[in-house]
């Protein structure tokens, strides 16, 4: 360890402090227990970032391969046949993914402007002390286990709808050529519109605070620039604050997209778990989650359970295309900001 | 003067405007008002039902008193048992994401897949474990509820250890180097201490998450009507046991369920509570 020539600064700086060879022998060893210990940490942070990947490949994988027994059988047929028979084993996923989308248009239908409304009240509106406050509870909304979603839906709000707001649906629309046939049919009170209001009321959290922290971020000194040309709070929000916004709203909305195609527990409760497709919105419908949360124990047999897995695999699929498109966005967006 | 305030173009957007502001009020109000309304059904039905014997008695089978105690214990186990797994990896990836790696390529991809995975369906993490666990060791266990419990924390904890880590000032890394310290222990000894205080809120978050989680447990852990912590069996939890109970034709049940949800949902929201108490108070100090 005794370098030639010019003794290392450190040791220099050591000279006449009673530090003997031994004890520089000790220290080497310390450094060199360091330095391993160093690389041996690096590695260790390494190999967890990896095991994330890891992670997502394995979900990729084992859907895949569990999936493949069913298109195997069924082919491309497995996404656009609607037949779905356990007992002659004949699945199609039309019916499931038909009703996810459908439900997740009508949840961001109203969660999106109400959303924004809340995010424009949040930032134009509301004095400060209310702010917080406020932020606080619709996050909270945010907490609030799907399952609770779920219960709340089954015994209080289905038959609220059932009893006072389908019968009024039914009438209104009942004579028009196009809504007759959206809202056909008895009040059932679980249903496809049922579910999708539920989920409006989960996905709007997430739309609200993105949307807040977009506006925020917007420079104070464009507002007061509209301001002072005499804009009203309307003009300002809607013509300065929501065009420099849009990216990341665009990006919020697709992150609550995600979170409505996915979600499970609140849908299954108040769907009806019927596999097929009407086209009335009063109508029990299913989702592609709430199909696998309801049969997947009670699946027998191999190409049933496989059906399952390749409907969970279509969903991972359309949601990890919505969730990228929206962290995309949401990069972009930041990368802006921070340039 | 009067001429411009009167003009009917200046009127018009001014009656625009109001109906506006009062649509963004309205929008408020209606949002809140579903905060309330859950909570107080919630109180409503679930409080009636809660007393000690929740707490104490197994879950009864239809038509007869009980409580539900197997699916607290078993739900507090896997939740232990998952924020023991998922903690640790969470943190070692975020800190090299915020340390090592800060401007590499393996960061950038790491950080979009953890924020796919943060917002992925959580059914799709259930037929994941279903597929690795519980087909290959041939039955549903405790072990592999709460692995699938953990892959949901993972990503909680990488996301909030990466964003406090950046957040602490690069003038404390400098001044850990300058007296020596190697960056590992740098980052143990002033790193984490820095950034402790965000840490945690980031783990409660995740317990909150997971505490609430039905769908990965459906068909990992499923469920067990008596008392068993035998990880390798099937286990009860409180989120499994509400969404049989509500499903089915029984009233005992059905009460049970309520006060289950009251017992989930004031759990979760006192988590949360705190974590935001320690986060502002992070940001205050």
């Amino acid at each position: 360890m005794q370098p030639t020539g010019r003794p290392p600064v450190v040791d220099v700086a050591l000279q006449g402090s009673g530090i003997t060879v031994a004890d520089q022998v000790d220290r080497a060893r310390v450094l060199q227990r360091l330095r391993l210990g160093d690389a041996a940490y690096r590695q260790l942070t390494r190999a967890a970032a990896i095991t994330v990947l890891i992670i997502l490949g394995g979900i990729i994988v084992s859907l895949v391969w569990g999936s493949l027994p069913a298109l195997r059988t069924f082919g491309v047929s497995f996404l656009y046949e609607d037949a779905w028979n356990p007992v002659t084993e004949k699945f199609g996923a039309i019916a499931p993914i038909y009703g996810t989308i459908v439900t997740s248009i009508i949840a961001m239908l109203i969660a999106v402007p109400v959303g924004l409304f809340i995010a424009v009240f949040l930032t134009e509106l509301c004095p400060m002390w209310l702010r917080r406050p406020v932020g606080i509870a619709i996050e909270l909304l945010a907490g609030i286990p799907s399952i609770i979603y779920g219960i709340w839906g089954l015994f209080v709000f289905a038959p609220f709808l059932q009893q006072h707001v389908q019968p009024f649906l039914i009438a209104l629309f009942g004579e028009l050529p196009v809504l007759s046939y959206l809202f056909a049919g008895p009040p059932y009170g679980i249903g496809i519109l049922t579910a999708g209001l539920i989920l409006a009321i989960m996905v709007l959290p997430f739309v609200t605070s993105i949307s807040r922290d977009v506006f925020e971020a917007v420079p104070p000194v464009l507002k007061e620039a509209a301001y002072g040309l005499g804009c009203t709070t309307w003009e300002v929000s809607r013509y300065v604050v929501l065009p420099y916004a849009r990216v990341g709203v665009i990006g919020g909305v697709m992150l609550g997209l995600g979170r409505a195609l996915g979600e499970t527990m609140a849908v299954t409760f108040v769907i009806g778990n019927a596999h097929r497709i009407s086209g009335s919105l009063l109508a029990p419908g299913t989702t592609i989650s709430a199909t696998i949360a309801n049969e997947f124990t009670e699946a027998v047999g191999d190409l049933y359970t496989s059906a399952l897995i390749a409907l969970g695999l279509i969903l991972f699929v359309i949601t990890f295309i919505v969730l990228a498109a929206a962290r995309l966005m949401l990069m972009r967006l930041n990368a802006r900001v921070g340039g | 003067m009067a001429t411009t305030f009167q003009s009917p173009l200046y009127a018009s957007r001014r009656r625009r405007n109001r109906i506006s502001m009062a649509l963004a009020f309205a929008a408020t109000a209606f949002g809140l008002s579903w905060l309330v309304l859950i909570l107080a059904v919630l109180l409503w039905e679930g409080f009636s039902g809660l007393s000690l014997s929740v707490f104490t008695e197994m879950t009864p089978p239809p038509g007869s008193a009980g409580g539900l105690l197997n699916p607290i214990a078993g739900s507090l186990v896997m939740t232990t048992i998952a924020v023991l797994i998922g903690t640790p990896l969470g943190i070692l990836a975020g800190t090299y994401m915020a340390e090592y790696g800060r401007y590499d390529g393996l960061t950038t991809v790491v950080r979009f897949i953890n924020d796919i995975l943060l917002s992925a369906p959580s059914i799709v993490v259930g037929l994941f474990v279903y597929e690795v666990m519980v087909a290959q060791m041939g039955h549903f266990s405790g072990w592999a509820g709460a692995v699938s419990l953990a892959v949901i924390v993972v990503p909680v904890v990488v996301r909030t250890t990466e964003d406090m880590l950046i957040l602490v000032p690069d003038t404390l890394r400098e001044a850990a180097a300058s007296i020596g310290l190697p960056r590992s222990m740098m980052i143990t000894k002033v790193a984490y201490r820095a950034a402790r205080a965000g840490m945690v809120t980031g783990v409660l978050l995740a317990v909150a998450r997971i505490s609430g989680e039905t769908a990965p447990l459906l068909f990992t852990a499923l469920n067990n009507q008596f008392w068993s912590l035998n990880l390798n069996a099937p286990v009860a939890s409180l989120p499994v046991v509400i969404f049989q109970f509500a499903l089915s034709p029984y009233h005992d049940w059905q009460k049970l369920a309520w006060t289950g949800a009251l017992i989930i949902t004031l759990a979760v929201l006192a988590l949360s509570i705190i974590a935001r108490l320690l986060a502002a108070q992070r940001r205050s100090s």
